[in-house]
C-alpha cells in the first residue's frame, strides 16, 4: 500500500458519485487516471485491504432486522460453538473478544420475527443463553478509518 | 418504499459496484433498464436512508488499526440520548448505540465501538469518552476484539448489506 493507495482509500471512504463516469471524475479529483483508479482499487479489493466497495444498504429500512447477540462459549467447546454459529446464514458477523461474554454475533434477517427465532434455534443447538442486545437507540454509524 | 426495481437494484450490488468506466450504465443493462433510472434510484434511495453511503469498507486490520475496542458504558436512562449524541459526535467513535442491559451481570447500555493502531492510541480515546460522561459513568468495560470468527461481505439472498 503506497500513498496513492491510502489516498483512494482516504477518498472513497467518504463516498462515490452517482453520475455517468464516476471513477473519472473521482480520479480527476485525486490527480490520477481512470483506469489507473479502477486498477489500483481492484488490487485494493483482491488483496482485502477493501472488504467491499459499493452501496451499503440500511436493513432496518428495507424491513430487514438486525440485532447484536453474544453467548459465554466455555474455553474447551470454543471451536464447536464457532462452527454452529456461524453455520447459521442470518450470521453475518461473529467476533471473539475478551470478556466472559466471549462471542459477539450480528444477526440479520428478512423480518424481524425471524431474529427471535434465529436465537432460539442458536440456544437449542449450543445449550447456551443467547444475550439479545437489538439497539433502542442509534446515534452514530460511519466506519472511517484514516489509512 | 422500495419496489421490485429497487430490489433488483440491490441485489444486482449485492457483491459492489462493477469495476468499469460506467458502472450505473453496466447494472442498467444487467437489468434491462436505463442507466438514468439506476442513478436516479440510487439517489432517492440514498436520500431516503435505504443507502448509507455509497464508498469502500477497509479492513481495519490491514490499515493497521489493531485494536478495535466495543467499549461498553452504564450510564443513567435519563441522560443517555444526549450523552449518546454526544459520545457518537467524537470523530474517532464508529458506533454508538443504546443497547438493553442484561442485570445483574450485564450493567452497561451504551455501546461506543474504537479504534487505534497503538493500545495507548485507544486508551487516550476511552479516557476522552470517560471524561465526556464525567458522573454519568456508573462503570464501564473494554471488550477487544481478538478474532474475526465470521465476515461475509456480501450475501447471496436478497438480504441486504450493511455496515
Amino acid at each position: 500500500m503506497d500513498d496513492i493507495d491510502k489516498k483512494i482509500i482516504n477518498a472513497l471512504q467518504d463516498g462515490f458519485p452517482i453520475c455517468d463516469a464516476p471513477y473519472r471524475q473521482v480520479a480527476m479529483q485525486l490527480g490520477l487516471l481512470e483506469q489507473e483508479l479502477i486498477n489500483r482499487l481492484k488490487a485494493l479489493l483482491d488483496n482485502g485491504t477493501l472488504t467491499r466497495f459499493g452501496p451499503l444498504y440500511n436493513a432496518e429500512q428495507m424491513g430487514g432486522a438486525l440485532t447484536l447477540a453474544a453467548v459465554k462459549a466455555p474455553e474447551q467447546r470454543f471451536d464447536e460453538i464457532t462452527d454452529i454459529i456461524n453455520a447459521f446464514p442470518e450470521v453475518a458477523h461473529n467476533y471473539a473478544r475478551s470478556h466472559e461474554l466471549n462471542m459477539w454475533f450480528v444477526i440479520a434477517t428478512e423480518t424481524p420475527e425471524q431474529i427471535q427465532q434465529t436465537i432460539d434455534a442458536i440456544e437449542q443447538q449450543t445449550g447456551l443463553t443467547v444475550y439479545n442486545m437489538p439497539k433502542n437507540q442509534e446515534y452514530f454509524v460511519n466506519l472511517k478509518l484514516e489509512a | 418504499m422500495l419496489d421490485e426495481t429497487d430490489r433488483k437494484i440491490i441485489q444486482a450490488t449485492q457483491a459492489g459496484l462493477p469495476l468499469t468506466p460506467q458502472p450505473y450504465q453496466a447494472i442498467a443493462e444487467q437489468l434491462g433498464l436505463t442507466s438514468d433510472d439506476v442513478m436516479l434510484r440510487l439517489a432517492a434511495m440514498k436520500n431516503s436512508g435505504s443507502i448509507r453511503r455509497i464508498g469502500a469498507v477497509p479492513n481495519h486490520y490491514k490499515l493497521g488499526y489493531r485494536f478495535n475496542g466495543m467499549t461498553v458504558w452504564n450510564v443513567p436512562d435519563e441522560v443517555i440520548d444526549e450523552l449518546g449524541q454526544q459520545v457518537g459526535r467524537l470523530d474517532f467513535v464508529s458506533h454508538c448505540y443504546h443497547r438493553p442491559r442484561h442485570l445483574p451481570e450485564w450493567p452497561y447500555n451504551l455501546f461506543a465501538m474504537v479504534h487505534g493502531k497503538t493500545q495507548q492510541a485507544v486508551d487516550k480515546q476511552i479516557q476522552q469518552i470517560a471524561d465526556l460522561l464525567g458522573d454519568s459513568n456508573l462503570g464501564c468495560d473494554v471488550l477487544y476484539s481478538t478474532k474475526i470468527l465470521k465476515k461475509t461481505g456480501f450475501r447471496t439472498s436478497n438480504r441486504p448489506v450493511t455496515d
